[in-house]
């Protein structure tokens, strides 16, 4: 038997969990663990800020679907992580973070650092754990990530006090955890399965909406074979994207407050919606007692919760996806749906008609940046959206091909997401191309972790749609509040020069006809890069769903006059 | 909104408590009353929570509650034959005029008199809601100096399926 430090027990059952990365910052609570990690085959990422330490792990999660790991130290060190956690946990995301305490002799007593992380962020982990004896903490760090990656995966924050730390025992890393409070969902019965094939077969205008939980159960290709076997079309959630891809003939995009016309069109005309693994957020349903009047709904997901908690489910399957949807599919009839494939190309071609990069401008609009990034890119990259209008371009204008292809903030709505959580996914995933989109509002808020890329050597590159505002708020101050721009102009530093100065390369652009230039020499550019664009200040989002109207009733895009 | 009694059994854990009450500002459920204490297995304690809203509300309640962790089991017990009791300390002013009286209504009420001072009462009843409101009610004219209640505790009547464990 092993006799470790607690500080060893961290990292010993860290490498047995499968770390090899992790994403921090030290400070005088976790000393002890800092001294003894150079003994353990695990990449420490210096952060600059633990909010982004936090936004990093979540990153690495999303990106590669294990388990993303921060640590920070007692006090500020930990209610920083608190906006992070907050992140992930809205997201269902995997992470663990550790934190410092003080010794357990002090704890109460405010001593300098001392902050009570565990009181602070029950509302926001999935569980937590406070550790005064080194007896328990094997088995503590062994329940933590068992209950981050399982079930409805999110953050567990285990709190280790300085002395635990310190302290030595015979290490024995349980192989079973004992959670008898843990459920997982089991398995659907038969009859609840034909029955929702029934109502699938019977259904003339059926439509799925894909969530998260279809990516977090890694069961894209079983939505596809059930999309291809039922001619079923499907719209996905901002977090659903790449559930399946953009370029399928089924697939819609994304629905809601900012979705194309047509998915929320369908979404009110369907007579069955099939919701696999979403949670019929409001920025889906908009106004809920108007949403999708004439549907029947099924409801799957994992999370018993999610079950009537806002749309009242008219069959309710709880289970993992990659179970059920196997299971479903060979009960679901083949069916061509034609009329209703019509309809909804003919709502799609009357929002062609609008899309405003078919349009004639040559005003630097921010739908041309992304739509110019996708092409050079031909897609095939790790797209890290920030918050805002930049989010919502995003999500509108580059096809989402491929699998974890879109990382955003979507349930908390985290500005500053971006540029950490794009340090997260390229450090997890060291071949793939991680691109950053995000507006000049939410890259300051994270401005600092420049520094990181440039000391971990990451490719990152990092496109600004710079409009001198915070945009999506101002875009409802234009909308809803008599125009008044009260706190949302903004000033930035030149950030070129700011990239320069942490060693990156940048290129400001102004005109449209230097987008594409920009975007090539980017693409061929092995390192980091930052492009500047310097968008129209004033361009809008849309279509758009007005708070507390339904989704069937959008603010429009223009038809387009010139083509 | 009717009320709704809960039952519900946890692991005996630093912040357990914490964990529920924060559940509940969180969510914003109405709690009327929670209580907590041992049960019959070590290391597990026994939580009565009383709780106003309709059955969508108390549902998600349930829901929210089990998926905590640290808690095992749930039941809501509002439709089930059950014995729920609530204890409350009453210190009434009781001066030689009115002593009698007092403690004659707290026979009626089958309470009991467990502290006596010059000029005050201290009665403890036990029984239902119900009937502790009631007895409160009475004896409000004559001044009550000090009021302790510890909420409602449930147990489901013998036979009739209690799923508890």
């Amino acid at each position: 038997m092993m006799k470790l430090t607690g500080a060893q027990v961290v990292w010993e059952s860290l490498v047995r969990e499968g770390v090899e990365t992790i994403f921090g910052i030290t400070g005088g609570a976790v000393i002890h663990l800092y001294h003894t990690l150079p003994e353990y085959p695990i990449h420490h990422v210096l952060m600059r800020h633990e909010q982004a330490a936090a936004h990093a792990a979540d990153g690495y999660a999303r990106a590669t679907g294990k388990v993303g790991v921060c640590i920070a130290t007692s006090g500020p060190g930990a209610t920083n992580l608190v906006t992070g956690l907050a992140t992930a946990y809205m997201d269902s995301s995997p992470v663990v973070a550790i934190t410092g305490q003080v010794p357990t002799l002090v704890i109460g007593t405010d001593a300098f650092q001392e902050v009570d992380i565990t009181g602070i962020t029950h509302p926001i982990t999935k569980h937590n754990y406070l550790v005064t004896d080194v007896q328990e903490l094997p088995t503590i760090i062994r329940e933590a990530f068992y209950i981050a990656r399982t079930g409805r995966p999110g953050p567990v924050l285990i709190d280790i006090a300085k002395d635990v730390q310190a302290a030595e025992v015979d290490y024995v890393y349980p192989d079973e955890v004992s959670l008898p409070g843990y459920l997982l969902p089991g398995t659907p019965s038969p009859s609840q399965l034909q029955q929702a094939a029934q109502m699938i077969n019977e259904a003339e205008r059926p439509l799925i909406i894909a969530g998260h939980g279809v990516i977090l159960a890694a069961a894209e290709d079983a939505l596809l074979e059930l999309v291809e076997k039922g001619n079923i079309p499907i719209v996905t959630t901002l977090l659903g994207i790449g559930a399946l891809s953009e370029a399928h003939p089924f697939c819609l995009g994304m629905a809601g407050m900012h979705g194309e016309a047509y998915t929320n069109l369908a979404l009110s005309q369907a007579d069955l919606i099939v919701s696999l693994g979403s949670r019929f957020d409001d920025r889906l349903t908009g106004q809920v007692d108007q949403f999708a009047r004439q549907a029947q709904i099924i409801h799957v997901d994992l999370d018993p919760v999610e079950i009537d908690k806002t749309v009242p489910a008219d069959l309710a399957v709880l289970g993992d996806l990659k179970e059920i949807l196997p299971a479903l599919t060979p009960l679901v009839e083949e069916r061509a749906h034609s009329k209703w494939m019509k309809r909804i190309r003919e709502w799609r071609s009357d929002s062609a008609k609008r899309d405003i990069v078919g349009q004639e401008t040559d005003e630097l609009i921010p739908q041309y940046v992304v739509r110019q990034i996708w092409e050079a890119t031909q897609g095939e990259v790790v797209m890290v959206s920030d918050v805002g209008q930049n989010q919502m371009w995003e999500a509108q204008y580059f096809v989402h091909h491929r699998r974890r292809g879109l990382l955003s903030s979507g349930g908390l709505g985290t500005m500053g997401f971006a540029l950490p959580a794009a340090i997260g996914a390229q450090t997890g995933c060291p071949d793939e191309r991680v691109w950053v989109t995000v507006g000049d509002g939410g890259f300051q808020m994270n401005i600092q972790e420049l520094a990181t890329v440039v000391q971990e050597k990451l490719p990152i590159k990092i496109a600004i749609l710079n409009n001198g505002y915070l945009g999506m708020v101002r875009q409802w101050q234009q909308l809803f509040f008599e125009g008044r721009y009260s706190g949302t102009p903004l000033l930035g530093p030149d950030f070129v020069r700011l990239a320069e100065a942490y060693g990156i390369p940048g290129i400001t652009v102004r005109e449209k006809s230097e987008v594409g230039p920009a975007v090539s020499q980017a693409v061929a550019t092995d390192g980091p890069m930052l492009m500047d664009f310097h968008i129209v200040q004033e361009e809008n989002v849309y279509p758009m769903v007005a708070p507390g109207a339904s989704v069937s009733d959008m603010i429009r895009r223009p038809v387009a006059t010139k083509k | 909104m009717e009320t709704h009694t809960l039952i519900a059994l946890m692991e005996d854990k630093p912040g357990v408590l914490h964990r529920v009450a924060s559940l509940f500002r969180r969510r914003n459920y109405n709690i009327e009353s929670l209580t907590v204490g041992h049960s019959e297995t070590p290391n597990v304690s026994r939580m009565t929570i009383v709780l106003n809203g309709d059955d969508r509300v108390v549902q998600q309640v349930v829901k929210q509650l089990s998926k905590l962790i640290n808690v095992i089991q749930v039941l809501d017990v509002s439709d089930q034959p059950a014995v729920s009791r609530e204890l409350a300390l009453i210190k009434v002013t009781a001066g030689p005029g009115t002593r009698t009286e007092i403690i004659e209504l707290a026979s009626v009420f089958r309470a009991r008199v467990v502290d006596v001072g010059a000029n005050s009462l201290t009665v403890e009843l036990t029984g239902p809601q119900s009937r502790v409101n009631s007895m409160i009610g009475l004896l409000h004219p004559y001044g009550i100096e000090e009021l302790a209640r510890t909420g409602r505790v449930a147990m489901v009547r013998a036979g009739n399926g209690n799923a508890l464990l």
